[in-house]
């Protein structure tokens, strides 16, 4: 319900990404289903895998694990597309922590 | 659906009805429009009449129907749209309407304490729902900083406590 | 509650018995809400709007916790409180808003109910920092201080945090709510750019009323607000407040987000909103509405002049390096032989707004030496010292340098505004931080931003704008094009009494060209500036042309 809808087919790999409902960290799930820290974990699905590991995704919203699941495109370097993904994936672009 | 009055689940005398169907016998929640068409045959009617209040519709649109009126029923369409809340306080307070106000639609628990505040007496709560945790939502909070009208006068104009039936 | 002694002369709201129940039944509703959520029985769509409620979002990275700082007034305990909070549950700092409260960026949901807990240990909590409520009120950071106030706004403030606070009608508006209130007749808290704007004032009787302007704002459609009121007086003051707030509950728009703020409203309907406020305030039973001289003068007892002494102005000592400091921080105080200090949040290179919590603690022990335990959060992101003794400026100087908190470009192009953007908001459509900075190193050199003189620069991750680009001398919107961040240029903002929304520049820049084009901006009022003229007014008699001449022209 409160995934984003993709309103693009997925042309690239995909995984899947969400916040962890208890800690608000970022997670990232593939093929396994499981829902990793670590991007580096997980498999990404094919573009044409992309609706079903939505539905998979979206299990973890319903099990009170995951929120906001959406499907985040990978390029050839297996890192996401977008710089928005990049700094979820890395972390602030700044200093986060206090001097 | 079940409804909620004081915190607990009481049967509900009232049917809601489409237009263009006969009247059944007992109280009748109508759409806004068949009860302005209707108004004067209504007005003969024995049982008690309730009217279903769009959202968008102010209460002072409606004032001259009010005294047919037994029942208003006010309508949520999302959780977070807020117009009942001011539908229902000028009901009471603009046009000292003693009878039941109903909230219908997507009402959760967080919302009945100020429900009640703002003058609605009765909530239709979905199936299955636990009216402990609804009564629990609604005294959780027994301090108020405004005047409302669920309860006694209050301490200020900003400050009292609430009493809870 | 506990063993905090808030120092006897800081001017905070003081809760009794019932408004520290009040914080603890809220706390108690917060964490059945939570766990209500964790086990499944409310759906995220359903606990969005609670937890916002609340103060939560959920960020890029993590949760964040904005902490309501009413009015932007705190006492030096509150302000040791968030820096143990900072510790305990953050990476060790907070970043003030614009709206004078506190982030912290880096929080749990299953650790928020016992955060909520620390704070209301010293009377503070996250009650509408977000939602679709009404806000946390801002008012002036030298209230009580200034020498050209005439009310003084934090009364009415209190009253307004009181009457908003889970109000039963005003709760689930059609969208976000913000008042800011000003008690002098200069301008300091952006009312022109509010959903509602308070200028208090006294009339030929010296009694006070309320001149009310409505339905301004920033965002995707930046509004001046008109004004609706010249003078509403004390006693209808709430009443008023009512029924602007019940025309917009029953008539703002609900289904597209974008058009549901007030100042469409007040827009579409012109003169009818007037009618209509009139109207509902018209027939409201006004008595049960009516402020009370009696509660008035007992929320303004918390806030009655702390024991000053009787002390003369005096010259400030000669030291360069203080002078400098003082120059740009120090800010004549109504009472003789007092100051304000600005204590800037915006190192050279800084992230504006943040401070750690050893500099949290440090300022709230410099706070109980020289300022009665007082502090304010200004809504530019600094913070200020309201009532120092002139003669212990000089000791408060070397305290502050002593923390990394005497950066003296007070008002100057380096003290800027900016939101978190994309670095850890989740709306962001570009990064706001990392330009700031970079900006302030280009102009690190003091005594070039002295020659530059007053100058804002605001920075906003996206349309939102959190960062008050439009109001902005300079302003900057990070947008997203076709996945580059790329920056816009708005010039000639002010969020003052002459407040006016800035006009687009041209072209939008790159990140790697966006604080040459900054320079080139400079430059060119430098060139064409009167002696003495500041960028702003150099640029609304020159207009536009000079400066696009100057950024697009090809080489």
């Amino acid at each position: 319900m409160s995934s984003k809808a993709k309103s693009r087919p997925a042309t690239s790999p995909v995984v899947f990404s969400g916040n962890g409902l208890r800690d608000g960290r970022v997670a990232w799930m593939g093929t396994e289903g499981r829902w990793e820290p670590r991007l580096g974990a997980v498999t990404p699905f094919a573009p044409e895998a992309a609706a079903e590991g939505l539905a998979l995704a979206q299990q973890g919203e319903r099990q009170q694990r995951v929120v906001g699941v959406y499907a985040v495109e990978l390029g050839a370097d297996g890192l996401p597309l977008k710089f928005r993904e990049r700094l979820r994936l890395g972390g602030p672009s700044i200093d986060a922590e206090a001097a | 659906m079940p409804l909620l009055e004081d915190g607990r689940l009481r049967p509900d005398p009232w049917a809601s009805v489409d237009d263009d169907v006969p009247l059944p016998d007992g109280p009748v929640i109508l759409g806004l429009e068949q009860l302005r068409r209707e108004a004067p045959a209504l007005a003969r009617r024995n049982a008690p009449i309730g009217l279903a209040l769009p959202p968008e519709t102010a209460p002072a649109e409606v004032a001259p129907l009010l005294g047919l009126l037994s029942l208003v029923a006010l309508r949520l369409p999302k959780a977070k749209d807020g117009r009942a809340f001011t539908q229902a306080r000028a009901l009471r307070e603009y046009h000292g309407f003693t009878g039941e106000i109903r909230a219908t639609g997507h009402v959760i628990p967080d919302h009945y304490a100020m429900l009640l505040r703002c003058g609605v007496s009765t909530v239709e709560v979905p199936e299955g729902a636990d009216p402990a945790v609804w009564d629990a939502c609604r005294r959780v909070v027994d301090i108020g900083y405004q005047a409302a009208l669920s309860a006694d006068a209050p301490l200020s104009l900003l400050r009292r406590r609430l009493r809870v039936a | 509650m506990n063993a905090t002694v808030i120092p006897p002369f800081a001017r905070t709201y003081r809760y009794d018995a019932i408004d520290r129940e009040f914080l603890a039944e809220r706390i108690a509703e917060f964490r059945g809400q939570v766990a209500r959520r964790l086990a499944g029985d409310l759906t995220e769509d359903e606990f969005k709007p609670l937890r916002l409620m609340n103060g939560l979002y959920l960020q890029l990275h993590a949760y964040m916790l904005r902490v309501a700082i009413p009015y932007g007034v705190l006492n030096a305990p509150q302000l040791r409180q968030l820096a143990m909070i900072a510790r305990r549950w953050d990476r060790g700092f907070g970043h003030f808003t614009t709206r004078q409260n506190i982030q912290f960026n880096w929080t749990k949901l299953e650790d928020v109910p016992e955060m909520l807990e620390a704070l209301a240990e010293v009377d503070m909590h996250a009650i509408q920092t977000s939602g679709n409520c009404i806000r946390n009120v801002t008012t002036d950071e030298y209230a009580g201080a200034s020498p050209d106030e005439v009310v003084d706004p934090r009364v009415y403030a209190e009253i307004l945090r009181q009457w908003s606070t889970l109000h039963p009608e005003f709760t689930w508006l059609p969208r976000k709510f913000k008042f800011a209130i000003t008690g002098s007749p200069s301008d300091r808290v952006a009312s022109l750019v509010h959903d509602i704007g308070v200028a208090a004032k006294r009339n030929a009787e010296g009694e006070v009323g309320f001149e009310i302007h409505v339905g301004g704002g920033l965002g995707r459609t930046p509004l001046i607000g008109r004004r609706l009121y010249d003078f509403v007086p004390e006693a209808e003051f709430l009443g008023r407040m009512e029924a602007i707030l019940r025309v917009y509950n029953a008539l703002g728009e609900r289904d597209n987000i974008y058009k549901a703020r007030i100042k469409i409203l007040v827009r579409d309907l012109g003169e009818e909103f007037r009618a209509l406020v009139d109207a509902e305030y018209d027939r409201m039973p006004q008595q049960a509405y009516r402020l009370d001289p009696e509660i008035v003068a007992a929320i303004a007892a918390h806030f009655a002049p702390p024991p000053f002494a009787r002390l003369e102005d005096r010259p400030l000592p000669q030291d360069p390096a203080f002078a400098a400091w003082a120059r740009a921080s120090v800010r004549p105080h109504k009472q003789p032989g007092y100051a304000s200090v600005t204590i800037s949040l915006k190192p050279i290179g800084g992230i504006p707004g943040d401070a750690s919590a050893s500099q949290m603690e440090a300022v709230a022990d410099l706070a109980e030496r020289h300022s009665f335990g007082e502090i304010r959060v200004s809504h530019v992101q600094n913070l200020v010292l309201p009532h120092v003794r002139q003669e212990d400026l000089h000791a408060l100087w070397q305290g502050l340098a002593a923390h990394g908190l005497a950066t003296p470009n007070i008002g100057l192009i380096s003290d800027i505004i900016a939101c978190p953007g994309m670095d850890y908001c989740a709306l962001a459509t570009a990064r706001s931080i990392p330009v700031a900075q970079r900006i302030s190193e280009r102009f690190a050199d003091l005594d070039r931003q002295h020659d530059i003189g007053e100058c804002f620069i605001n920075i906003s991750g996206c349309i939102n704008a959190c960062g008050h680009h439009h109001v902005a001398h300079i302003g900057i919107l990070g947008v997203d094009k076709r996945g580059e961040e790329v920056y816009q240029v708005t010039l000639g903002g002010s969020a003052t009494n002459d407040a006016a929304i800035g006009e687009l520049i041209g072209p939008a820049f790159g990140y790697d060209d966006i604080v040459d084009a900054i320079e080139t901006i400079i430059r060119t009022h430098i060139a064409h500036r009167a002696p003495g003229e500041r960028f702003v007014d150099t640029y609304r008699r020159i207009g536009a042309a000079p400066f696009k001449e100057a950024l697009y022209a090809v080489a």
